[in-house]
């Protein structure tokens, strides 16, 4: 895999078809239905202690923007990643184009779908760390692949946006 | 390692029109008065503190572009806070009034951060 910066966009290219295919997921990933760990991480409470009346404000107010704000984010992804689409069966590598208007909508999809797997999975931050861990034996092994994949481009998205 | 204890920003509530006690110069009508009623409403507005709270999972790069973005403080400083969040679990961003205080929570989880408001005790 290859990911550059080309005017306008990133490009993400020499995908293989785990890739391809771990990137195809990210909306899903970010979905927290069903699972109360990661739905009280996403919307997680204003306030520590006992202020009950802005818990039950914030629940009908700003919980509905965030949702909103969240699902636009995933859309835009959701949208972009149409690209990676079409014969499922080939296995030749592929790119992915992603406008750079489109960054923020990015970090917001890959971090609500990190948040979502490390809260499903209960991740330790020993486990979050330890980015050597190799190879995937299990499916708690390759969300954490998962985890530090999202990162990675993360990462890359954060350093051109600072460019 | 332990990031230095940071300073906080009080936003101090000035009410338009009316002089700060500091800058009272000869007497004016029911200045006194003036002054007990502005510290009033300082009392009932404030202080609250934003705090942001340590996560495992948010890329510390990710966590200073939040704050300079939220905040508009520039880089060193978001790195200071960021890592003090890291090292000492928790970081007071920002001090004053509960309804902006409230604001930048909801900012701060728009970004997908651990964020909350607290009554300064």
């Amino acid at each position: 895999m290859e990911i550059h910066r080309r005017k306008n966009q990133i490009e993400i290219s020499e995908l293989d078809p785990f890739l391809a295919e771990l990137l195809r997921q990210i909306p899903a990933s970010a979905k927290t239905e069903g699972a109360p760990a990661a739905e009280q991480r996403i919307f997680s409470l204003p306030v520590n202690g006992k202020e009950t009346e802005l818990c039950a404000e914030w629940k009908m107010y700003v919980e509905p923007e965030l949702r909103r704000l969240f699902q636009t984010a995933t859309q835009t992804v959701g949208a972009d990643l149409e690209q990676l689409n079409g014969n499922e069966k080939s296995l030749a590598n592929r790119t992915l184009r992603i406008p750079t208007k489109h960054a923020d909508a990015w970090l917001s999809a890959l971090n609500q779908a990190r948040l979502v797997i490390a809260a499903k999975n209960n991740f330790t931050e020993t486990e979050l760390n330890d980015h050597l861990h190799s190879p995937i034996g299990s499916r708690r092994d390759l969300s954490l692949f998962q985890v530090n994949f999202y990162g990675f481009l993360q990462e890359f998205i954060l350093r051109e946006l600072d460019c | 390692m332990s990031a230095a204890p940071l300073a906080v920003e009080v936003e101090v509530a000035l009410t338009p029109g009316i002089p700060r006690p500091k800058s009272a110069g000869p007497s004016t009508v029911g200045a006194p008065t003036i002054e007990k009623e502005t510290r009033a409403e300082e009392a009932l507005d404030l202080p609250w503190h934003v705090v942001v709270h340590n996560d495992p999972v948010n890329l510390m790069s990710y966590v200073t572009m939040v704050f300079q973005r939220v905040f508009g403080y520039p880089r060193d400083k978001a790195e200071r806070h960021m890592l003090e969040v890291h090292h000492k679990g928790r970081s007071i961003l920002w001090s004053g009034m509960r309804e902006r205080a409230e604001l930048y929570v909801q900012q701060l989880h728009g970004y997908l951060l651990l964020a909350t408001i607290e009554r300064v005790s």
